[in-house]
C-alpha cells in the first residue's frame, strides 16, 4: 500500500468547495434566473408602476423608487442565501451528492463552508448588482458611510439567512417539500416586511410580528444605509441582534437535525 | 475482534416505518481478511445495502460491533477521517452533480485525499479519457457508473466498498471493471461488493455470502458452495424411450430414492439429480445392465452459483412464509 502524505489544508479545501459551488450556481440557469434576474425584473416593474411619490419613513420622506431599490437589493441577498440553500441542499441530498462526500475524508464543516460561503458570495454580488442598478437608474444614494453600514448589515444577514436555509434543508423531508416550504415562508414574510409593499400604519400585532421575525429588521436596516439622510456610519443594533438571534437558533437546528442521506423509504426527485 | 480488515459482529439495523419497525439486518456477523474480495448476494431488501452503508459509516446501526481498518466507521473524529482516507466507495445511487465535467469531478474529489491518483491515472483505469471534458449530465449511464468507480479509487483505497458497481454497464465495460477490481486485488486491496450478477460474484469473489431477510444463509468460496449446496445432474440418452419397460423405470426411481437422488424423464433423456454423484452413477450403470437399457451421451452438469442462490433464497422465503 502507498504512503499517506499530510492532509490537504482546510483553507484550500474550503476555497475549492466555494469555487465549485459557484461554478455549479452559474451552470444552473434556473438558479441564476431566480436569484439574479427575477429581483431585477421585479425592481424594474415596481419602479415603473410606483415610480412617483414618497414613502414616509422614520428618517423622513423618501422617494419610492429608492425605497424599492434598497428593499429589493436586500431581498436578493435573502433569496441567494435562504431560498437558494433551502432548495439546493435537499436536491443534492436526494441526488446522493452529500452522501458521496460524507464517505470521503473531507471534514463535513468544509462541505458546509462550501455551500454557505458560496451563497454569501452570490448574495454579495447579486445585491451589489441591484444596488448599482438602483444608483444608476433610480437615484439610490450611495455614500461611504452607507456602504460600510450596508456591508456589516449584509454580513450578519447573509450568515444568518444562510443558517436559516440550512435549517430548513435539515427539517424538510424531500426536495419538493423544500421548495414549497421556502416559498411559503419567505413570500408572506416579504409581504409584511416592506419588500414589495410599504406597510404603513400596520395593525399592532402585524407590526410586532414583523419586527420579531428576521426579514423586516434586515430590510429596514439595509434600507436605512441608503437613506439620503445617512451621513455617518450607524447600525441598527436591535435589528442586527434580532437577525443574529434567528441565525443562532437556525444554526442549532441545522447542526442537530441535519441529515446527509435520504432515509429508507426514499424521496421524490425534482430540480429546484 | 480479530485483525481482519472488515469485521462485523451481531450487526442489527432497524428502520422505523409508518407501519412500525422493519429489521433490515438481523444479527449479521462477517469477517473479511486483508486482500480478500467478498461478495454479498441477496434479493432486493435482503439487507445488503444496509450492511454496506453501516460499514461505510453513513447508516446508523441499532446494535452490534463494526470495525473497518481497525476503526468504528461511525467515528467522525480523527481516526474516522484517517479510515475514510483509506477506503473507496461506490454507492448504489451515483451522487454525481450533472453540471460538472469529468475532469472537474476527479480534480475536486482528489483534493481531499492525502495521496490521490492523478487525473490521467484515474481516467485510464476506468476508460473515460475520451470524455474528460464532458459534463456528467451528458454521459451515458454506464459512463457515469465508471466515473463513480473512478472517484472511488481516486484516493488509492486499501478497502473498496462497491454497491452494485456494474449495474448499467455493457458487457465490455463490465469486463473492464472486473479487470480493474482484479488488478486492485492483486495490489492487496480488500473489496466488499454487492451484486445482482451471480457471474460477477463467481468471477471476482474469493468468498460469497448469501443474505435473506437480513440474515446470512450461506457463506463460502463460490466453488465450495456449488459443490456442497446443490445436486449435480447426470444426463443420459436411452435411444428409443418407448422400448423401456415401465417396471424398469419404476425400479430406477426406487433405486435412486435409496441414494437420495431424483429422476426426470423427458422423451429419451433421463436427468438424474443427486448430491452424491458417484453413487447415482453406480445405480444408473447397474440398472442399465440389469434391464439391458443402452445409455448414450453421458454428461454431468454442475449447477451454477445462480442455481445455488435461487435454491437457498427460495428455501428461505418458504421458511418465512410458513
Amino acid at each position: 500500500m502507498s504512503d499517506r502524505h499530510s492532509w490537504p489544508s482546510t483553507a484550500h479545501m474550503g476555497m475549492r468547495q466555494i469555487r465549485h459551488q459557484l461554478n455549479m450556481f452559474v451552470r444552473v440557469p434556473i438558479a441564476v434566473f431566480f436569484t439574479v434576474a427575477l429581483p431585477i425584473v421585479v425592481m424594474l416593474i415596481f419602479n415603473a408602476v410606483f415610480a412617483d411619490g414618497d414613502i414616509v419613513t422614520n428618517a423622513g420622506p423618501w422617494p419610492v423608487r429608492e425605497f424599492y431599490s434598497a428593499a429589493i437589493a436586500a431581498f436578493t441577498a435573502v433569496s441567494a442565501t435562504f431560498t437558494n440553500l433551502a432548495n439546493m441542499v435537499p436536491i443534492r441530498r436526494e441526488e446522493g451528492v452529500l452522501q458521496r462526500w460524507r464517505v470521503t475524508p473531507i471534514p463535513l464543516g468544509v462541505l458546509v463552508v462550501g455551500y454557505v460561503g458560496s451563497a454569501m458570495v452570490i448574495a454579495c454580488v447579486c445585491t451589489s448588482i441591484v444596488v448599482v442598478i438602483g444608483w444608476l437608474a433610480y437615484g439610490l444614494t450611495l455614500s461611504v458611510a452607507g456602504a460600510v453600514s450596508a456591508a456589516l448589515t449584509m454580513m450578519v444577514a447573509t450568515v444568518s439567512f444562510a443558517a436559516m436555509g440550512m435549517a430548513l434543508a435539515a427539517l424538510v423531508p424531500t426536495a419538493s417539500t423544500a421548495s414549497a416550504a421556502a416559498n411559503a415562508i419567505i413570500l408572506p414574510l416579504a409581504m409584511v416586511s416592506n419588500v414589495f409593499i410599504p406597510v404603513e400604519q400596520p395593525p399592532k400585532w402585524l407590526d410586532v410580528s414583523a419586527n420579531v421575525l428576521p426579514l423586516k429588521p434586515f430590510i429596514t436596516a439595509f434600507q436605512s444605509a441608503f437613506h439620503p439622510t445617512t451621513t455617518s456610519v450607524s447600525f441598527d443594533v436591535r435589528a442586527l441582534l434580532t437577525i443574529a438571534a434567528w441565525g443562532a437558533l437556525a444554526t442549532v437546528v441545522a447542526v442537530t437535525r441535519f441529515r446527509w442521506n435520504v432515509p429508507p423509504g426514499g424521496a421524490t426527485r425534482r430540480r429546484r | 475482534m480479530s485483525a481482519s480488515t472488515i469485521e462485523l459482529r451481531n450487526l442489527v439495523v432497524d428502520y422505523s416505518t409508518a407501519s412500525g419497525t422493519t429489521r433490515a439486518v438481523d444479527a449479521l456477523s462477517l469477517s473479511i481478511a486483508t486482500g480478500e474480495v467478498y461478495a454479498l448476494l441477496g434479493e432486493n431488501g435482503a439487507g445488503k445495502t444496509s450492511t454496506i452503508e453501516v460499514l461505510e459509516g453513513h447508516r446508523a446501526r441499532t446494535a452490534g460491533d463494526v470495525v473497518v481498518l481497525g476503526v468504528d466507521p461511525a467515528n467522525r473524529g480523527s481516526a474516522g477521517r484517517q479510515m475514510r482516507d483509506r477506503i473507496g466507495v461506490v454507492l448504489q445511487t451515483s451522487g454525481l452533480e450533472r453540471e460538472v465535467t469529468v475532469r472537474e469531478s476527479v480534480a475536486l474529489f482528489s483534493s481531499v485525499y492525502r495521496n490521490p491518483r492523478s487525473l490521467e491515472e484515474v481516467l485510464a483505469l476506468v476508460g473515460l479519457t475520451d470524455v474528460v471534458d464532458q459534463r456528467v449530465g451528458t454521459l451515458s449511464g454506464g459512463q457515469r457508473r465508471r466515473l463513480d468507480l473512478g472517484l472511488a479509487v481516486v484516493g488509492r483505497p486499501e478497502v473498496l466498498f462497491l454497491d452494485e458497481p456494474t449495474t448499467g454497464f455493457d458487457p465490455s465495460a463490465r469486463h473492464q471493471a472486473w479487470e480493474l477490481i482484479t488488478s486492485l486485488r492483486s495490489d492487496g486491496t480488500t473489496v466488499l461488493l454487492t451484486t445482482h450478477y451471480l457471474d460477477e460474484a463467481e468471477h471476482l469473489a474469493d468468498r460469497v455470502g448469501v443474505l435473506s431477510h437480513g440474515r446470512l444463509l450461506l457463506e463460502g468460496r463460490p466453488s465450495d458452495l456449488v459443490r456442497a449446496s446443490a445436486a449435480t445432474d447426470i444426463v443420459v440418452r436411452t435411444g428409443d424411450a418407448r422400448t423401456i419397460d415401465s417396471a424398469a423405470i419404476d425400479s430406477l426411481h426406487e433405486r435412486l430414492e435409496g441414494v437420495a437422488a431424483t429422476m426426470d424423464q423427458q422423451g429419451s433423456e433421463l436427468r438424474v439429480s443427486s448430491v452424491e454423484t458417484s453413487r447415482a452413477l453406480e445405480v444408473l450403470t447397474q440398472w442399465s445392465n440389469e434391464f439391458n437399457v443402452a445409455l448414450d451421451d453421458w454428461s454431468i452438469e454442475r449447477p451454477t452459483l445462480e442455481q445455488v442462490f435461487l435454491k437457498v433464497t427460495e428455501s428461505a422465503e418458504r421458511h418465512v412464509d410458513e
